[in-house]
C-alpha cells in the first residue's frame, strides 16, 4: 500500500475540533429535556471541567509549539496555529453554547423546580442581605487575602483555575473620580469628562481570591413556600468588597478566572531523580503561561485591561461570560438534598453472576474465567481478589500497576497489609498520571513505608495498563492469578466508567503477567510472548496485523468484520489501514466515546465504515475489539486506544479474551452498543455527529439495558444452585 | 510432592540471568520465572582483563532484585555459576568476594567444562527429541562470550567436545578495529573459524556427516519463531532456509535486525557473530537441520538440581556422557583399551565392596572409574615419565561434566599411581585442593595401585574377579591359568599403601580351573 493513498489531509479531522465536538455531545445531554434537572446540570458541570482540562493541556501544548516556532502540520494537515485559531472560534461558540444551555434552558427549570440559584446579589431580599452579610463576617472574613497593586507592589500570583475578584480601588483622598471612572465604560472615550492623568493613576488594581476552601454554592434561609435559594460565594464577596478595602473606594469589581499551561512534560533523560522532578514540576504548575482569562461579559474595561496587560492575554483567549464563571460548581448541586426527584435513582453495580462473596476467590477463578463489567457489575471482586490476597497465606507475591486510585483506596490498602504480612509486593506506581501525580507520590511513599517494592514507572513511558498479578503455592504448584482490565483500579471511577475486566488463572497468561512485571522492573523482555500484546513495543504491529488481515480476507472475497470500541481514535497508521480495509470490503463499526479523526464516507476510502458515540450517564471507557478471521472469531479487551500516545508512549496491555463464555458476553457488550438508538451519536460525513431518528423503533439505551440486565442476572438464582437441588420425579403418565 | 522451587541464576558475558523453576509431581520441572538484565562483563573481562567497579555494582544490583523475587518464591535452594567472564578476570577473587558480601549469595565460578556440561544438560532435559536428534551424527555447539564448544554425538554416544577459542563477544572485539567494511568481518569470521574447524575435522569428525547442528548460546532462537512448530519443544531450521535466512541479516545494521525479527536492539550485536559462526559450522559439517533450543545454563543448573534431588527421573546418561568422553580422551592418548576394561571391571567391584570403609559415594566412583580409564594416557608423551605426563595430560584436556577441582582430583590419581604418594602437607603445596579432596585422591589411589598391579603386564591374566571383605581384609580372587608371580609381587607392593589408607589389608587369591 502506498501510504499518501490513505493519510491524505483531507482524510482527516483534528483531534482537537473532533474533541470540541465530543464535549458539545456532552452538552447536549445538558440539554436534553428528558433528562431530570440535576443530571443535565451535572452534564453542563462536566463540559466546563472538560474544557479546562482541555485548556491546561492541548492547548497549551499547541501555545508551546507556537511558541517554539514548531510549525508541523498535524494530520489533518494544520499548522499549531492555525489548530488554535480554529480551537478559539469552535471554543467560543461551545461557551456561548454552555451559557445559552444555563440562561435558558437550566435556570428557569430550578426556579420551576424551586432552587432559585439568586445570580446577582443586588437582587437579594433584606433577610437574605442580612444572611449573607453575616454568613461573610463569620465564614469568608477570615480566610480572604485581599492584594491591592501599585507601584511598589508586583502583580500577585493568582493561580490557575482559582476564581478571583478583580477590583479597581481608590484611595479615599481622590474618591471624587469613582463617578467619572464607572462611567468610562457606557461613554466615548472621545467624551470622557476632563481630569488630570495623574489622578487617574491613582487608581488601583486590586484582587482577591474566593477562598476554595468554601462551599462556591451558599444556600440561604428557606424562604415562602419551602423554595431553595442559593447564592453564588463571589457574590457574597462581590457584596462585602468595600469591608475588605477600608482605606479605598471599590470603584467597581467583577469575578475572573484563569487557565495556565499545565502540560506536565518531564524532561525524563534529565532527571536523576523521577520522584523529585515531578514534585518540582508540580510546583511550577501554578506559574504557567496563561492561556485562558475568563471575565464577567459587564467587566469595566480599565480592569480588563490590566488584567489583560500584567496576564499578558491576547483578545481571542478572553472568554466573556454571561453567567457565573466556573461551572463546575454545578456538579455541588448534583448533590443537593430533599431533590431526589431531580436526579437519577442512582444505580448499585450488581453483583458478578455466579460470583459468591463467601466463597474462596481463588477456588471461583480455578473454576472459570471470570467476566467484569462495571459499573454493572460491582469491582468489588478486583478488591476482594487484592484483599484474600493480602491475607491468604498461600500468596507469595502480589503485583499490580497503579495509574489513578481513589482517595483511601481499598486496593492500596490491600497491597500495604499483604507486604505487612510478609508477601512481596511489587506495585508499579505510575508518577506521570496527569493531574494524580501528587496523589500518586504519596501512595507510593506509603507503599514504600509498608514494605512494599515500588517502582515509579519507566523512563519516556507511562505504564497505562491496568494488571495485577497474584503468584499462589498451591497443592499441585505454582499457579498465578491475573486480573486484566480497561479501567483503572480507582474504586471510585468505577461506579462511573464503564470497563470491563477478566479474573484468570490461565497459565499462559500467567507467564506473560509475569514477564509483564519483570519487564516493568527493568529486566529484558521475555523470548515470546504467549498471549498479550504490549505497547509500546508490540501492540501497533499487532493492531495493524489484524487489521490487514480482515482486508486480506475481504480481498479474496471472505466476509471480513472489524468492530472496535474505545474512547479516541487519533492514529494516522491505524486509520490509515481502516480506510484501506473498507476500502477492500471489510465492514467496520466503531464504538468512540470521544476523539475521532477518522471520516466517514469518503467515497471508495471509508464507505464501509460506521462510526457511533455513545454519551450517557456513565463514562463510555471500556476498549473492545473484535476481528472475524474469517469465521474464527477473535475478541481482544485493551487499556489501549487507538492513539499514537497509546500506542508509542505507554505501557499498555491487550489481552485476547478466549473462553466462550467470556466472548459471548465481549459480542453482546458490541451488539447493545451498536443498537442503541437514544445515547448514540452517528458521525455523518460532514463531520458533525447526529442522534438517530428514533420514530417508530424500539428505544434502546445500552446503559440503560446493561444495568437492567445486570440486576435481572444478580437476581436470577445461580447456576450451581440450581443443579444442586434435587428434584423429585414425577410419576409417569399413563402411555 | 508439593512443589518445590529452585532458582538458577547464570552470570554470562552478556547477561545475567535467573530462572525460577518449580519440581512438582504431575508436571515436573517448570519454569516459573525469568528476568534477565544485560550486563557487558565479558567485554570488560576479554579486553581489560579485568571487570570494572561500574559493572560489578550493576551486577550486585541485579543480584540484589535476585534474591528479592527468590525470596518472594520461598525458594528450596538456589545456585549462582559464573562463568568465561569472571574466569578471564584478574580480579576474579576478590571480586567474587566483594559481590558475595554485597548480596548475600554465593556464587560459583564453573570451568569451561562444567559450564559446558550444563548447558549441554539444558539441552538433554528435553530428553525424548534430544534422543531422537542424536542417533544420526550430531554437533552441539555451545556459543559463548569468549569461545565455543563443540561437542560431537554419533550413536547416541558423545564422541568428543572440543573447545574452540573464540566467542561471539571477543571475536567480535577483536576484529572490529580491522575490519575494512561489514562484510569484511564475515570473511575474517570464517577465514578464522574454518582454520579451527579443519583441525576438528582431522581429529574428530573424519568421515562423519553431521546432519544435526543444535546450537546453543548466541540468541539465535530470537531469529527463528517464524519456523517454530506446534508441539515441538527444540525449534529447528533447515540448512536452506538458514542460509536464507543468513543472507537477509548480513546486510543489516543491528537496529534493521532489531526491528525485522522483533529482537531486542541490546541482543544484537551479539547475534552477528553467532550467525556467522553457525553458517560457517553448518557449511563446514554439511549439516541439514539446525536446531536452536534456546536452553541456557540456568535451565541445565536446574536438571542437575532437580536430578540430584531425585525431583525428576533423568532418562539421558550424563555420566555415560562423561565417561565417554574420558575414552576419547584415553583413545587419543593411545591408551590400552583391553587393560582399562580389565581394570575398571576389578577396580568398581573394589570401590563397591569397601563403600562402608571409604565412605565414598557416586560422583567418586565416577571419578575412580575416569582414573582408570586415563591412568596410562601418559605413555604418549614418555615411558619414562608416564604419572607426570598423564597429570600434565589430563590437566590440559578439558572432561565434559568435571570440575577443574574433580579433574585436579582425578590427575593426581593418576599421578600417584605410579609415583611416591605424597602426603597432605606436600601435596597441599602445589594444589588448591582441600584436605577432604586429598583424602579421596589417597583412597582412589590406593584402589587404583592395587587394581593396577593386577593387570601389571597389560595381557589380562586375571579374569572374572569376585571381591569379598571379611573383617579387615579385602579378598580379591581371580581366575586365571597363568604365572601371576609379577602380579602378586607388585600387588604385595601396593597392599601396604591400601592397608595404610583403609585400615584393610587386600588379599590376591588365584583359582586356577582345570
Amino acid at each position: 500500500m502506498s501510504e499518501s493513498i490513505y493519510e491524505k489531509p483531507e482524510y482527516f479531522t483534528n483531534r482537537e475540533i473532533s474533541w470540541l465536538g465530543f464535549n458539545s455531545r456532552v452538552l447536549s445531554e445538558a440539554k436534553d429535556k428528558s433528562l431530570p434537572l440535576l443530571e443535565r446540570l451535572k452534564f453542563l458541570s462536566i463540559t466546563a471541567s472538560n474544557l479546562d482540562e482541555f485548556f491546561m493541556i492541548r492547548v497549551a501544548s499547541l501555545k508551546d509549539m507556537v511558541h517554539a516556532k514548531y510549525t508541523k502540520k498535524d494530520i489533518a494537515g494544520l499548522t499549531p496555529s492555525e489548530q488554535l485559531k480554529l480551537i478559539g472560534e469552535e471554543a467560543h461558540t461551545l461557551v456561548q453554547q454552555q451559557y445559552s444551555t444555563y440562561n435558558r434552558s437550566l435556570l428557569p427549570v430550578m426556579k420551576q423546580c424551586g432552587l432559585e440559584l439568586i445570580t446577582e446579589h443586588e437582587r437579594l431580599s433584606k433577610e437574605q442581605e442580612e444572611y449573607v452579610d453575616q454568613y461573610f463576617e463569620e465564614n469568608v472574613y477570615p480566610v480572604l487575602t485581599p492584594m491591592a497593586l501599585d507601584s511598589s507592589r508586583p502583580f500577585p500570583l493568582i493561580r490557575n483555575k482559582t476564581l478571583n475578584i478583580g477590583a479597581l480601588v481608590l484611595k479615599k483622598e481622590v474618591a471624587w473620580l469613582k463617578e467619572e471612572v464607572s462611567d468610562e465604560g457606557k461613554k466615548d472615550s472621545g467624551k470622557k469628562k476632563s481630569s488630570s492623568k495623574e489622578e487617574k493613576e491613582k487608581l488601583e488594581f486590586a484582587t482577591v481570591q474566593v477562598p476554595s476552601v468554601l462551599p462556591r454554592v451558599v444556600f440561604l434561609p428557606e424562604g415562602k413556600k419551602g423554595k431553595r435559594c442559593a447564592i453564588l460565594l463571589e457574590q457574597i464577596i462581590e457584596r462585602n468588597i468595600d469591608k475588605l478595602f477600608l482605606n479605598y473606594d471599590v470603584v467597581c469589581a467583577h469575578p475572573y478566572r484563569i487557565m495556565r499551561n499545565a502540560d506536565l512534560t518531564i524532561e525524563e533523560d534529565e532527571a536523576a531523580d523521577l520522584l523529585k522532578e515531578i514534585q518540582k514540576l508540580l510546583k511550577k504548575r501554578q506559574w504557567g503561561e496563561v492561556i485562558r482569562l475568563e471575565i464577567e461579559d459587564k467587566m469595566e474595561p480599565k480592569l480588563l485591561k490590566i488584567l489583560k496587560k500584567e496576564l499578558n492575554v491576547k483578545d481571542e483567549d478572553i472568554y466573556k461570560i454571561n453567567g457565573p464563571l466556573d461551572l463546575t460548581f454545578l456538579m455541588k448541586l448534583y448533590g443537593t438534598e430533599g431533590m431526589e426527584e431531580y436526579r437519577n435513582k442512582p444505580y448499585q453495580p450488581q453483583p458478578v453472576p455466579g460470583m459468591n462473596d463467601e466463597e474462596d476467590i481463588f477456588t471461583q477463578i480455578r473454576r472459570g474465567d471470570i467476566f467484569l463489567h462495571h459499573p454493572y457489575m460491582t469491582f468489588s471482586p478486583v478488591i476482594q481478589f487484592v484483599r484474600q490476597a493480602a491475607s491468604d497465606p498461600d500468596v507469595l507475591a502480589i503485583k499490580q500497576t497503579l495509574y489513578r486510585v481513589s482517595g483511601n483506596s481499598p486496593i492500596v490498602a490491600a497491597l500495604a497489609q499483604a507486604a505487612e504480612n510478609g508477601k512481596q509486593v511489587t506495585v508499579l506506581v505510575e508518577l506521570k498520571a496527569r493531574f494524580d501525580e501528587e496523589n500518586n507520590i504519596l501512595w507510593a511513599k506509603m507503599l514504600e513505608k509498608a514494605g512494599c517494592h515500588v517502582i515509579y514507572g519507566l523512563l519516556g513511558l507511562k505504564t497505562h495498563s491496568k494488571i495485577t498479578l497474584v503468584v499462589r503455592r498451591e497443592e499441585d504448584g505454582i499457579r498465578r492469578y491475573v486480573h486484566l482490565g480497561t479501567g483503572n483500579y480507582n474504586d471510585s471511577t468505577a461506579k462511573q466508567y464503564t470497563d470491563c475486566g477478566i479474573l484468570t488463572c490461565s497459565e499462559p497468561i500467567g507467564e506473560d503477567a509475569t514477564a509483564v512485571f519483570n519487564m516493568l522492573s527493568g529486566y529484558s523482555e521475555p523470548k515470546r510472548w504467549n498471549k498479550l500484546v504490549l505497547a509500546p513495543i508490540w501492540l501497533r504491529k499487532r493492531f495493524l496485523e489484524l487489521i490487514r488481515r480482515e482486508t486480506a480476507y475481504a480481498r479474496e472475497g471472505h466476509p471480513a468484520q472489524i468492530i472496535a470500541k474505545m474512547n479516541s481514535l487519533c492514529d494516522q497508521e491505524i486509520i490509515g489501514a481502516l480506510y484501506e480495509a473498507s476500502a477492500a470490503g471489510v465492514k467496520i463499526d466503531l464504538i468512540i466515546r470521544g476523539i475521532c479523526c477518522l471520516k466517514v464516507g469518503i467515497p471508495g476510502i471509508s464507505e464501509n465504515i460506521h462510526v457511533r458515540s455513545i454519551v450517557g450517564n456513565f463514562l463510555e471507557h471500556a476498549r473492545i475489539f473484535y476481528f472475524r478471521n474469517d469465521g474464527e472469531e477473535e475478541f481482544y479487551m485493551s487499556s489501549a486506544d487507538w492513539m499514537p500516545r497509546n500506542l508509542d508512549k505507554r505501557v499498555e496491555i491487550l489481552f485476547p479474551i478466549e473462553d466462550p463464555r467470556l466472548r459471548e458476553e465481549a459480542r453482546h457488550i458490541l451488539d447493545i452498543q451498536l443498537e442503541d438508538n437514544v445515547k448514540a451519536h452517528i458521525l455523518q460525513p460532514d463531520g458533525n455527529y447526529e442522534k438517530i431518528d428514533k420514530r417508530g423503533k424500539v428505544l434502546i439505551c445500552a446503559q440503560d439495558y446493561f444495568c437492567r440486565e445486570a440486576v435481572e442476572r444478580a437476581k436470577a438464582p445461580r447456576e450451581e444452585e440450581q443443579t444442586r437441588i434435587f428434584t423429585p420425579a414425577q410419576p409417569a403418565e399413563d402411555v | 510432592m508439593a512443589g518445590r522451587t529452585f532458582a538458577a541464576i547464570g552470570i554470562g558475558s552478556t547477561e545475567t540471568e535467573m530462572k525460577v523453576f518449580e519440581f512438582e509431581t504431575r508436571r515436573g520441572m517448570r519454569e516459573i520465572d525469568w528476568v534477565s538484565r544485560r550486563l557487558n562483563l565479558g567485554l570488560d573481562a576479554y579486553t581489560l582483563g579485568r571487570i570494572s567497579q561500574e559493572n560489578i555494582n550493576d551486577l550486585c544490583e541485579t543480584l540484589n532484585d535476585f534474591r528479592r523475587i527468590m525470596e518472594g518464591y520461598k525458594v528450596e535452594s538456589y545456585r549462582v555459576c559464573a562463568t568465561s567472564a569472571f574466569r578471564a578476570s584478574r580480579n576474579m577473587s576478590i571480586m567474587r568476594d566483594y559481590i558475595e558480601k554485597q548480596t548475600g549469595l554465593t556464587i560459583e565460578v564453573l570451568s569451561n567444562s562444567e559450564q559446558r556440561f550444563y548447558d549441554y544438560k539444558s539441552i538433554a532435559s528435553v530428553t525424548e527429541e534430544f534422543e531422537n536428534i542424536i542417533q544420526n551424527p550430531a554437533a552441539i555447539v555451545d556459543i559463548g562470550g569468549n569461545s565455543i564448544q563443540i561437542s560431537l554425538f554419533d550413536n547416541d554416544k558423545l564422541i568428543t567436545t572440543q573447545n574452540i577459542r573464540m566467542g561471539n563477544v571477543s571475536t567480535r572485539e577483536k576484529l572490529i578495529p580491522l575490519l575494512k567494511n561489514p562484510e569484511h568481518f564475515v570473511k575474517l569470521v570464517e577465514e578464522l573459524l574454518g582454520h579451527e574447524l579443519e583441525g576438528f575435522n582431522k581429529l574428530y569428525q573424519k568421515d562423519r556427516q553431521i546432519k544435526n547442528l543444535i546450537v546453543v548460546g548466541g540468541n539465535l532462537t530470537e531469529l527463528i519463531h517464524s519456523f517454530e512448530k506446534e508441539g515441538k519443544q527444540i525449534p529447528s531450521i533447515t540448512a536452506a532456509q538458514f542460509q536464507k535466512l543468513y543472507e537477509e541479516i548480513i546486510p543489516l545494521e543491528p537496529d534493521e535486525i532489531a526491528w525485522k525479527f522483533d529482537i531486542a536492539p541490546e541482543k544484537t550485536s551479539v547475534i552477528m557473530p553467532s550467525v556467522v559462526f553457525c553458517r560457517c559450522m553448518m557449511e563446514h559439517f554439511g549439516v541439514e537441520t539446525v536446531w536452536l533450543p534456546g536452553f541456557s545454563l540456568a535451565d541445565g543448573l536446574a536438571y542437575d538440581y532437580g536430578e540430584k534431588k531425585k525431583y525428576i527421573r533423568c532418562v539421558h546418561s550424563f555420566e555415560e556422557d562423561i565417561i565417554a568422553a574420558a575414552r576419547n580422551i584415553s583413545k587419543r592418548y593411545k591408551g590400552d583399551p583391553a587393560h582399562v576394561k580389565n581394570l575398571e571391571a576389578i577396580g568398581l567391584k573394589v570401590f563397591d565392596k569397601m563403600k562402608k570403609i571409604h565412605g565414598l559415594g557416586k560422583r567418586e566412583r565416577l571419578l575412580l572409574q575416569i582414573s582408570i580409564i586415563l591412568h596410562n594416557c601418559g605413555k604418549y608423551i614418555s615411558l619414562e615419565n608416564v604419572s607426570e605426563c598423564a597429570y600434565n595430560i589430563i590437566m590440559a584436556t578439558e572432561i565434559i561434566g568435571l570440575s577443574h577441582t574433580e579433574r585436579e582430583m582425578v590427575a593426581f590419581t593418576v599421578k600417584l599411581n605410579t609415583s611416591p604418594f605424597e602426603y597432605f602437607a606436600e601435596l597441599s603445596q602445589n594444589t588448591n585442593l582441600t584436605e577432604e579432596q586429598y583424602l579421596i585422591v589417597a583412597k582412589m589411589t590406593a584402589i587404583l595401585r592395587i587394581i593396577n598391579a593386577l593387570d601389571r603386564t597389560h595381557r589380562q591374566k586375571c579374569k572374572n574377579a569376585s571381591v569379598s571383605l571379611k573383617e579387615n581384609e579385602l579378598q580379591i580372587v581371580v581366575e586365571s591359568q597363568e604365572d601371576l608371580t609379577l602380579e602378586a609381587g607388585t600387588f604385595r607392593e601396593k597392599a601396604d599403601f591400601f592397608e595404610e589408607v583403609f585400615n584393610v589389608r587386600p588379599v590376591f587369591r588365584q583359582k586356577k580351573k582345570f
